[in-house]
């Protein structure tokens, strides 16, 4: 687990060079809270503390969910949702090894859906808006919850590039117009493309130290670009470069960081491919005809629950049982 | 020379340290014979041997003390001359650490001979049921560790033939070397036996399967071939991967076949022999001796001269290692069997048997204590070492949640508990205890049910017993009955008859004549 944490030290220092202070002010609330309520939720049960929390993945957790929100969300909302992902998505099945969802995404959602203008208000990154906000502002506002005195929301906010692309595709604008804006880059939004480079720094970190198989981020990733790449092909006005859905969002930090937590995931290796090659397809079908600007969150949570049976489908062949297939 | 064999390999194992040499590097050493020999009923699989001595007798070397009462069991014979002072219940060397009867014996220090049976010199021309008869009386089992009936595996029915022979060889746990000094010691005996094991079985070829860490041995049993003059017999050297010694995968790395999941090698046209069972058939059929010792490797950091040592079977392991020097300091763990898939010894009273292939005494360093164990997330480290494919990782999951229908649909039966799984996990878990437990569940639960259904069988049976006996009864009852009214089928009871004929017409009168009242009325 400490690897992992130490994978995504590049990304999180993306983000907080594109996104100012308040990741790193949501991440430590995040860690503060996770590590309280595992702690909490152990004296409960009558379980010793110290080993399950010397393992770092509530801290794995906390982090990936910061990750995921939004850089000035109200601090009380980061709370709710890390403590659900602790306490609800995690210890109440088992703790660690017995979670059927994977915490983080279940703490995500849930906010999502419970706090969803808060949820969608992304800023731009800092090369765009040219002034960072300091971080007695990011703290001020994440803890007041309102901008800072002479400034409103519509100033400081954007959408993410993957909400802007969605919102303006469905009025009928083409992908030419729409990239005009200043928030695009080479083929993601500025900044987000980066991030996505650092954190795919990362993953491949975790492929080469062994952490990770390569199953999962590949057939994500690569069934992601497939389908992708087909509508583009077909019409790449309306539909947008394969690459744009791969360093947008969460599609990087989800394939290698979220998708291949191996509790909730498909353990088999045949099973694992088709878990993968799942939630890359169920990304695109949410993010191009769904009600949601990204869905790693509700694709990865949607195949956690096919795990049992993809892994009861995609069994190996049994030494011994070579006569069996051939017969 | 041939040109190296085609090798074809298995899923996953292990690279581990071999620790061999600690203890190959003497030659094989006699042991003297301790003051009492205690031989167990149950040294082999199968049914108990039946002792035919009583206490008090006095038995001679190589003189059967208990025999096989069944087709699949092994005789015992005695190791030395000597007399019966005990047939009891005594310490053995098994997981449970429960006692088991025993029959104990005390050396009288002649080590006098009984009478042998003549040395078949020429066994080609015997049958195979004579030679399978010799080897039956012998007690040979496989001395690899499993000591399954030598005289049953080479029975290998009318069904498929046997196209070749698999010499076990490998021994690919780390620290045992009791076969690697027997090949260096016996090599001509050890064709010798494989020639008579492919005569009885009409094997067409014969492959040794040897780790490559072991090449003196293999040269040893080279130059035996080149002396036999048999060509058909190959050693094959397999890379040192742990467990090229299972006999599953060492058939899959010498023939490219699998033996189909519960089935036997037979069923591919395979038989498996291990190195040193082949020396004891030579033993039986050249010579006419018995199985009475057998070669076991003591090692480990617990002992303080380590090495191999010819042992008579009943030998306290006690006084195996006090013979080897006695425990050093650092001993810290009795391990029959290597590190693997041996089991720690709870009581060094307990003999050496027959399938007692190594002691090793652990220092602390070699055989840490158990971890603490901590939940599984699955991050499936043990399949990719499982040389059975297996999913160790869901079997454990279903074994711990009882769910014996799932752990037999990942195919927990096919498991060889090489305990790859668990020496790899992360977190420690004892895999392959959680699959023992699961199996044996799994078994009783049969022998309960097949109990119950002889029951429900017998309660059928009894309840339909009961009701024929009911209805017999019944139907005499009636034809009795009927006997006795055609008996007074008088005119007494005719006259009765129309009498009640007369009631009736009676009744029915009047009821039509009230219904007709009721009908005017009503209009």
């Amino acid at each position: 687990m400490g690897l992992v944490l130490l994978a995504l030290v590049p990304g999180m220092l993306a983000m907080v060079w594109y996104f100012g202070w308040g990741v790193l002010v949501n991440m430590a609330i995040a860690t503060l809270t996770a590590v309280a309520a595992e702690a909490a939720v152990l004296r409960l049960r009558g379980r010793p503390v110290q080993p399950p929390l010397m393992d770092l993945s509530a801290i794995v957790t906390a982090w990936l969910l910061a990750l995921a929100l939004p850089p000035l969300l109200p601090w009380w909302q980061t709370v709710v949702g890390t403590a659900f992902a602790i306490v609800i998505a995690k210890q109440l099945f088992g703790g660690i090894g017995f979670n059927p969802f994977n915490p983080a995404m279940a703490g995500y959602v849930l906010l999502l859906v419970s706090f969803p203008v808060t949820m969608t208000r992304w800023l731009p990154p800092e090369v765009v808006s040219g002034d960072a906000i300091s971080l007695a502002d990011s703290l001020y506002i994440i803890f007041s919850g309102s901008p800072p005195a002479g400034q409103d929301w519509d100033a400081i906010a954007s959408a993410t590039p993957l909400d802007q692309m969605r919102t303006e595709l469905s009025q009928n604008r083409m992908i030419s117009e729409i990239r005009q804006s200043p928030l695009w880059g080479d083929f993601g939004g500025i900044g987000w493309e980066w991030i996505g480079n650092w954190f795919l720094l990362g993953g491949l970190f975790l492929i080469w130290q062994r952490v990770i198989s390569w199953r999962i981020p590949v057939s994500m990733l690569g069934a992601m670009l497939l389908v992708a790449g087909l509508f583009w092909v077909m019409d790449p006005e309306t539909h947008p470069f394969p690459a744009f859905h791969l360093f947008s969002g969460g599609a990087i930090l989800g394939a290698f960081f979220i998708a291949t937590d191996p509790v909730s995931a498909s353990t088999t290796p045949r099973g694992q491919l088709v878990y993968g090659a799942l939630i890359g397809l169920l990304v695109f079908i949410i993010r191009t005809w769904g009600g949601y600007p990204d869905a790693v969150a509700f694709s990865v949570l949607l195949l956690n629950m096919a795990a049992p049976t993809i892994d009861y489908y995609t069994q190996p062949r049994v030494f011994g049982q070579r006569g069996d297939r051939d017969a | 020379m041939a040109e190296p064999r085609k090798l074809w390999s298995f899923h996953g194992g292990l690279h581990l340290d071999d620790h061999k040499s600690e203890s190959n590097q003497r030659p094989v050493q006699h042991m003297p014979l301790p003051d009492r020999l205690t031989l167990p009923l149950h040294q082999h699989i199968g049914q108990n041997a039946e002792p035919v001595v009583r206490v008090g007798e006095l038995v001679k070397k190589g003189q059967v003390v208990a025999r096989a009462p069944d087709y699949v069991s092994a005789s015992i014979h005695a190791p030395t001359s000597g007399q019966v002072i005990e047939i009891g219940d005594q310490p053995i060397p098994h997981p449970s650490g429960l006692n088991d009867t025993c029959i104990v014996i005390e050396p009288d220090g002649q080590d006098s001979w009984t009478e042998l049976p003549e040395p078949i010199r020429h066994f080609r021309s015997e049958t195979a049921a004579d030679l399978r008869d010799r080897i039956r009386w012998a007690g040979i089992v496989g001395l690899g560790g499993a000591a399954f009936p030598t005289a049953v595996k080479v029975n290998t029915g009318g069904g498929r033939p046997i196209d070749t022979l698999v010499i076990n060889a490998a021994e690919c746990e780390p620290y045992i070397t009791c076969d690697d000094v027997l090949m260096l010691e016996r090599a001509p005996d050890i064709i010798d036996g494989i020639e008579i094991i492919r005569h009885i079985v009409g094997a067409r070829e014969c492959l040794i399967g040897i780790e490559d860490n072991k090449p003196e041995a293999a040269e040893a049993l080279r130059q035996a071939i080149v002396r036999s003059a048999d060509s058909d017999i190959q050693v094959v050297v397999v890379p040192t991967l742990y467990p090229s010694g299972g006999e599953k995968q060492l058939i899959r790395l010498l023939t490219g076949q699998e033996v189909p999941s519960h089935g036997l090698p037979a069923d591919i046209g395979v038989l498996c022999q291990n190195v040193a069972t082949t020396a004891a058939v030579a033993d039986a059929v050249l010579r006419g001796l018995p199985l009475i010792d057998r070669v076991v490797t003591v090692t480990g950091q617990g002992v303080r001269q380590p090495g191999n040592f010819r042992v008579a079977l009943g030998t306290p392991i006690e006084f195996v290692i006090t013979q080897s020097g006695g425990y050093s300091g650092e001993a810290h763990e009795l391990l029959l069997g290597g590190p693997m898939m041996g089991f720690a010894l709870h009581d060094d009273q307990a003999p050496v048997t027959k399938a007692t292939n190594c002691l090793l005494a652990a220092s602390l360093q070699e055989a840490p204590g158990p971890e603490p164990e901590r939940p599984c997330i699955r991050c499936g480290e043990c399949v990719e070492v499982c040389p059975a494919d297996l999913l160790p990782q869901q079997i454990f999951w279903h074994a711990r949640a009882h769910d014996f229908d799932r752990v037999q649909e990942y195919h927990l039966f096919d498991c060889i508990e090489c305990g790859c799984c668990a020496y790899v996990c992360p977190a420690h878990i004892p895999l392959v205890h959680y699959y023992r437990y699961a199996k044996t569940e799994i078994w009783t639960l049969e022998r309960e049910r097949q109990k119950s259904d002889l029951a429900r069988r017998r309660h059928d049976a009894r309840q339909e017993r009961l009701e024929r006996l009911e209805r017999e009864r019944k139907s005499r009852l009636r034809k009795k009955k009927e006997a006795l009214d055609k008996k007074s089928g008088s005119s007494a009871d005719a006259s009765k008859k129309a009498a009640i004929a007369a009631a009736m017409k009676r009744v029915a009168d009047k009821k039509a004549a009230h219904k007709a009242e009721t009908q005017t009325s009503d209009s």
